[in-house]
């Protein structure tokens, strides 16, 4: 028997309900408006580059990257611009949108529509990082950290490795999964257009283990790109955390505090490299992406390709419409997602699924006192102490909080998971790091 | 017999040469500290609140000695009192300072401000702000999850059951400004006192435009900028839809608090107006007013004008 790689410590396994697996990615009618916010990604919010009243066109620039750790935004439809204004969006909070009213479809002009593959890239390195960042790509795994910054390796540092994270370990999402299954060709492109951006000729796809069809796929298809290697990995959450994936692919350690790339390993998700492909080789923004729509009591769980600023509302209709018990509808997967207070908030780039909790299954636990019972500990994929970080943040002592590592928590939820307790641990540990990195922040 | 002895002359000398090393170690390491820093410690409240911005009593008094004036240096939990007897005790000019009080700015309660989603998570407002912004649609309004009353080492806020709303305590609170900071939504400000506690602020905090400000909450701010108009002392500024009364300028005059139509202006610890022969619903108001002035003629009670 083949030992399946994966992270060495700690790690859950929940229920994996992938209920939309196999389901064809659906595309969605045209919305009558669309709401797009100007921060959807990790960084400074883009500059809004229209005005009330403008005609825009679908993949036209509506929004120019604040900086350089930010992102362009552009049309997901064509229409006139009826207002900007802040908005409800997903971060719980109203921020600065672009409402768009849909009028007719037409896109911009050098956008490549067809499905043909285009295989060659004839652009050098730097070409690739200007068209990744014009194009307005960011990472698709959730975290939208915009793709441009992550693929320039900074001074004094070199890339080795290129690694793909296939995971999606997330219970329930089947997005990147289907978008495999579908695009597969696509997908290596994109991947093997990163390398060169990056300059590494070693390109390693992580795949969970309970996908055997596209971990199959993918050693067909990688048969004719040389520099391209497929793992099938043990299915454990969180295995898509890039630091486990990179442990768990080259054994390296990404020291406390540090990136990947001090490794030498840049990590994209599998939704980030289609986008790459499309951006570079059919001149496609980013201004729409597979989302899953799911739930126990769901009628239809479906993968819908959904444009930015679509209110979810639409895409809750098409899986067969919002389930009367409904108790929670979260953004994102049920681990890390977040829920939302109403269904109009748009579809951004970071969106990855719609969940709907059934109350049963929305309720939180009862909390009891710690029984001082460790699992939190056990489960920590990054060796941290979660019950300690909690009473600490709770204490309000952030200088503590610092040297017990706070900052290196992933965020991936196994201790509240875990906890017999029911005590919400990630909650205050979030609340810790938030102080911590305004205290730090006020140092400089 | 003899064992005793022995352990006695041993013993005594022992301690007869280690208290002399003391006395030479304790000679050299000797640390002179300013008798005055005792002297003025002793004058505080010894709350070890912090209000002050140094941490405790122990490190103000030091502050205090240590430096050339009293200037910037303020003890809110012992108001000018306390600060005159330190001046005194150091032969410095005391600085006087108008007495402060916590202030809440958010009137939202259920009756004005509907529910629109259920918080189930930890009951902590810092952490439900940092989930989104809140259960209602005021994105700005106060939480009512009370991390307000757990800062207050005085015991001088509580949460309203009526209204989930935070009241200062007239009597209690010291102005030491724990409160204001725990607070996320920074709904909570240090406002002077004024005479006979009379005190006229805007009890809204809401940025947003009128209309969905209004949407959200009965009572908010909704940036018509009426009081500015009506203002005869220029106190008034409006900024993101959002008034502000400056109470340094403020002369209670309560022209602002007639105007605004969403009553979002609160007047506090005034005596009852004289009825005016206008709308019907002053009126009603009114009444009701003076019905609680009769009731307790020593007005304290701050809740009171948040119920209107």
């Amino acid at each position: 028997m083949i030992v399946l790689k994966t992270f060495p410590k700690g790690g859950v396994h929940p229920a994996e309900n992938k209920l939309s697996k196999g389901k064809k990615i659906e595309k969605l009618n045209m919305p009558e408006t669309v709401t797009i916010p100007i921060s959807q990604h990790i960084g400074a919010p883009a500059v809004p580059v229209v005005n009330k009243g403008d005609i825009v066109k679908i993949g036209q620039l509506i929004a120019k990257s604040g900086g350089f750790v930010s992102a362009n935004i552009h049309s997901s439809v064509s229409g006139k611009v009826l207002k900007i204004e802040p908005s409800m969006d997903a971060s719980g909070y109203k921020r600065m949108s672009i409402i768009i009213k849909v009028e007719g479809e037409e896109y911009e002009p050098d956008i490549d529509l067809s499905d043909t593959l285009v295989k060659e890239c004839s652009l050098n390195a730097d070409e690739i990082k200007k068209r990744i960042a014009d194009k307005g790509i960011v990472g698709l795994g959730g975290a939208t950290f915009p793709t441009h910054v992550k693929l320039s390796v900074p001074p004094g540092k070199t890339a080795e490795h290129l690694v793909i994270n296939a995971v999606e370990c997330e219970p329930y999402l089947t997005a990147d999964h289907q978008l495999m299954m579908e695009k597969p060709d696509e997908i290596l492109v994109g991947c093997s257009i990163m390398a060169k951006a990056i300059g590494v000729n070693k390109v390693l796809i992580g795949i969970e283990n309970n996908k055997p069809d596209a971990i199959k796929l993918f050693k067909e298809k990688a048969v004719s790109f040389n520099n391209i290697e497929i793992y099938a990995l043990k299915v454990k959450y969180p295995q898509g955390g890039e630091k486990q994936l990179i442990k768990a692919l080259i054994n390296r350690e990404v020291p406390s505090g540090g990136l990947p790339i001090d490794v030498g390993c840049v990590v994209q998700n599998v939704g980030t490299a289609f986008a790459v492909y499309e951006a570079v080789q059919k001149n496609k923004p980013l201004y729409e992406r597979v989302v899953t729509v799911t739930g126990k009591n769901v009628k239809n769980p479906v993968n819908l390709l959904a444009k930015v600023g679509t209110p979810i509302s639409e895409l809750i209709e098409l899986a067969g419409g919002l389930p009367e018990d409904t108790g929670k509808i979260v953004n994102g997967g049920p681990m890390m997602g977040k829920a939302v207070n109403n269904q109009q908030i748009p579809v951004t780039k970071g969106t990855s699924g719609i969940l709907l909790f059934p109350n049963k299954l929305a309720k939180r636990p009862k909390v009891y006192n710690c029984i001082r019972c460790s699992r939190c500990t056990h489960v920590c994929p990054m060796n941290l102490e979660p019950h300690l970080l909690k009473n600490l943040s709770n204490k309000a002592l952030w200088e503590e909080l610092e040297k017990e590592r706070v900052l290196d928590c992933i965020e991936c939820g196994s201790c509240s998971y875990t906890c017999p307790a029911g005590i919400p641990l990630l909650d205050y540990i979030r609340l810790g790091k938030a102080n911590l990195n305004r205290i730090i922040r006020s140092r400089k | 017999m003899e064992i005793v002895l022995y352990t006695l002359i041993s013993l005594s000398s022992l301690g007869i040469i280690l208290a002399v090393i003391l006395f030479f170690v304790a000679q050299q390491f000797k640390v002179v500290e300013d008798p005055r820093i005792d002297e003025v410690e002793a004058l505080l409240p010894g709350a070890n609140c912090g209000g002050c911005g140094y941490p405790g009593c122990r490190g103000f008094a030091d502050a205090c000695v240590k430096a050339d004036s009293l200037d910037g240096l303020f003890c809110p939990a012992g108001g000018n009192e306390t600060m005159n007897a330190v001046a005194k005790a150091l032969g410095m000019a005391a600085v006087e300072k108008e007495p402060q009080i916590a202030v809440v700015r958010c009137a939202g309660a259920p009756e004005q401000r509907a529910k629109t989603s259920i918080y189930d998570g930890p009951q902590s407002c810092a952490i439900a702000a940092a989930l989104y912004g809140g259960d209602t649609d005021c994105p700005y309004g106060c939480l009512g999850l009370g991390d307000c009353v757990e800062a207050c080492t005085f015991d001088a806020i509580y949460i309203d059951e009526n209204t989930g709303l935070p009241v200062v305590s007239e009597e209690k609170c010291t102005a030491c400004g724990a409160c204001v900071t725990a607070c996320p939504k920074d709904i909570i400000e240090l406002r002077n006192k004024g005479k006979k506690s009379r005190r006229i602020y805007v009890s809204c905090v809401n940025k947003d435009k009128g209309g969905p400000a209004k949407k959200a909450c009965n009572v908010a701010c909704i940036g018509c900028g009426k009081c500015v108009k009506e203002c005869p002392f220029d106190a008034i500024t409006l900024e993101n839809f959002l008034a502000y009364i400056d109470y340094e300028k403020c002369k209670l005059c309560r022209k602002c608090v007639e105007v605004c139509p969403t009553g979002a202006i609160i007047e506090l610890n005034f005596p009852p107006r004289k009825p005016k022969p206008e709308k019907k619903e002053e009126n009603a108001d009114n009444e009701k007013a003076e019905n609680n002035a009769a009731a307790d003629t020593v007005i304290e009670n701050t809740s009171e004008p948040k119920n209107e």
